[in-house]
């Protein structure tokens, strides 16, 4: 276990015209961690993911990284052409629609094999084995692998883009609601397996969502956000059987029980 | 050697803002120590604060006031006011805890549930699934549930899980929140015979036990919560 942190966020904050979009958010992750940000729509949540994987640049403060070479970098002035590198080797980003991460008209094989040939794998043979893997690891069939996403239902486009997003072993993954609108039943499978991968791959993980059943199942820590700011922060099991604020009581309070 | 567990005069109390903010005190003044090799059982009536003590303990509830003093790797931390990062260290290596329910994850065989808390711990996978054979033939439970995941087990079924995962480990601090409250006589000995070895080997536990008979046959000392009711209500 390393006692350096991956990444370290310092007031970090976007405004749209006069609009907050996120303000003053600090907190640090550690390799292996997977923290949950919650709250509801319109809550800064999206902003604040979207901000850290460098989708949108804040108005002020840092993000930094540590990359694989143990360096520092502030990722707010590496180039556009690093940051589009780091986003394709050393980080993943599972979006909420999958249609928004998948090449929707090439076969499944060809999504996950496309992110190991940005990384400069070119050997046809590997590459289709790696796929296959990878497809089997979520639980695809092997059969499904020169279909195309469009033909798939929507809980297997999902774990067909966490596998592209896998395959080059990062050791950051952004993710956006990765459950939302998806049954309940499917919903469970993806949790198990989002749960299993994150832990044998000892990968980090900013998990955007709404549902706090998925944060207490995959997070360890998590942040609630309402209105741009974060109003409590802490060990997941602490914040959601002892909330502090009055937001988070509320949001607890309003949890259906079945 | 020095004292697994020191608790000083740890404050709790719940503020309500959903009802205008209401606060209510919990417990206040909270002090005791554990040794190893000893089991203290907390007592009074339901509602005294019994299990808000362990999840405080745990690092589940927060704490307004006062310590909670680990020996952990090495040294001494402060549970009241260790950050996330070491209160899951703590959870790793130091203090185990079994909880009334078992909060079940779908899809995951009992034998795993049972076995992970070792495999956290650096454990090989097949050692600890072996360790977790033992245990939970030694609770009598079913061998044909093992390869089931535990949600749609019987309340007791669930509990033996449960404590069989909580005991798995070596924690040298191990917390119990009422593990004997859906046992037949039978499994509550079991677990009497569980927490004797655990005494033996050195573990200082702390737990409640409603059941008198369990209680008078593992508690070295009742510690009565009642003494640490918080004062009136302050809002």
């Amino acid at each position: 276990m390393t006692d350096e942190p991956l990444l370290r966020v310092s007031e970090l904050s976007k405004f749209y015209g006069s609009r907050v979009g996120c303000e003053a958010i600090s907190f640090d992750l550690w390799p292996g961690e997977v923290l949950a940000v919650v709250g509801e729509s319109g809550s800064g949540k999206t902003t604040l993911l979207n901000c850290l994987s460098t989708r949108l640049l804040p108005s002020s403060g840092t993000a930094s990284y540590r990359m694989r070479d143990g360096q520092w970098r502030e990722l707010y002035r590496m180039s556009e052409a690093e940051r589009r590198f780091l986003m394709r080797t050393d980080w993943g980003f599972v979006h909420q629609n999958p249609a928004d991460g998948l090449r929707m008209t090439v076969s499944a094989g060809a999504n996950v094999g496309e992110r190991l040939m940005a990384v400069g794998d070119r050997h046809y043979g590997r590459i289709r084995a790696t796929a296959v893997d990878w497809l089997s690891r979520v639980e695809i069939d092997e059969d499904r692998i020169d279909d195309e996403p469009r033909a798939f239902s929507g809980g297997m486009r999902q774990r067909l883009q966490i596998a592209r997003n896998l395959v080059t072993g990062p050791r950051l993954v952004f993710m956006d609601e990765p459950t939302g609108g998806l049954d309940v039943s499917v919903q469970a499978r993806l949790l198990d397996l989002l749960r299993g991968l994150v832990t044998d791959l000892g990968l980090a993980a900013i998990v955007v969502t709404h549902d706090l059943a998925v944060a207490r199942l995959l997070s360890q820590r998590m942040m609630v956000m309402k209105d741009g700011r974060v109003v409590e922060s802490g060990l997941t099991d602490r914040v959601l059987d002892d909330p502090r604020a009055p937001y988070t009581q509320l949001l607890v309070s309003s949890i259906l029980q079945v | 050697m020095a004292t697994p567990l020191v608790v000083s005069d740890v404050a709790k109390s719940f503020t309500m803002h959903l009802r205008d903010g209401v606060t209510l005190p919990v417990v206040a003044g909270v002090s005791f120590s554990i040794r190893a090799g000893e089991c203290a059982v907390l007592g009074g009536p339901s509602g005294a604060g019994k299990s808000s003590i362990l999840k405080m303990l745990y690092g589940n509830y927060a704490v307004d006031e006062g310590q909670i003093i680990v020996q952990h790797a090495g040294g001494l931390i402060d549970v009241a006011s260790a950050n996330p990062r070491a209160v899951l260290a703590i959870r790793r290596q130091t203090i185990g805890y079994v909880s009334q329910f078992l909060r079940t994850v779908p899809r995951v065989p009992a034998l795993d549930v049972v076995a992970e808390p070792l495999v956290e711990r650096g454990a090989d996978r097949e050692a600890a699934r072996d360790k977790a054979r033992e245990l939970l033939s030694q609770l009598n439970l079913p061998e044909k549930l093992w390869a089931l995941p535990p949600a749609t087990f019987s309340g007791g079924e669930q509990q033996r899980v449960n404590i069989a995962r909580g005991f798995i480990t070596e924690h040298p601090i191990l917390l119990l929140d009422e593990p004997t409250a859906s046992l037949d006589a039978k499994n509550r000995d079991v677990v009497v015979e569980l927490i004797a070895g655990k005494k033996a080997a050195g573990v200082a536990l702390l737990g409640i036990f409603h059941d008198q008979d369990v209680r008078d046959a593992v508690a070295d000392r009742i510690i009565d919560v009642t003494a640490f009711a918080a004062g009136r209500v302050a809002a």
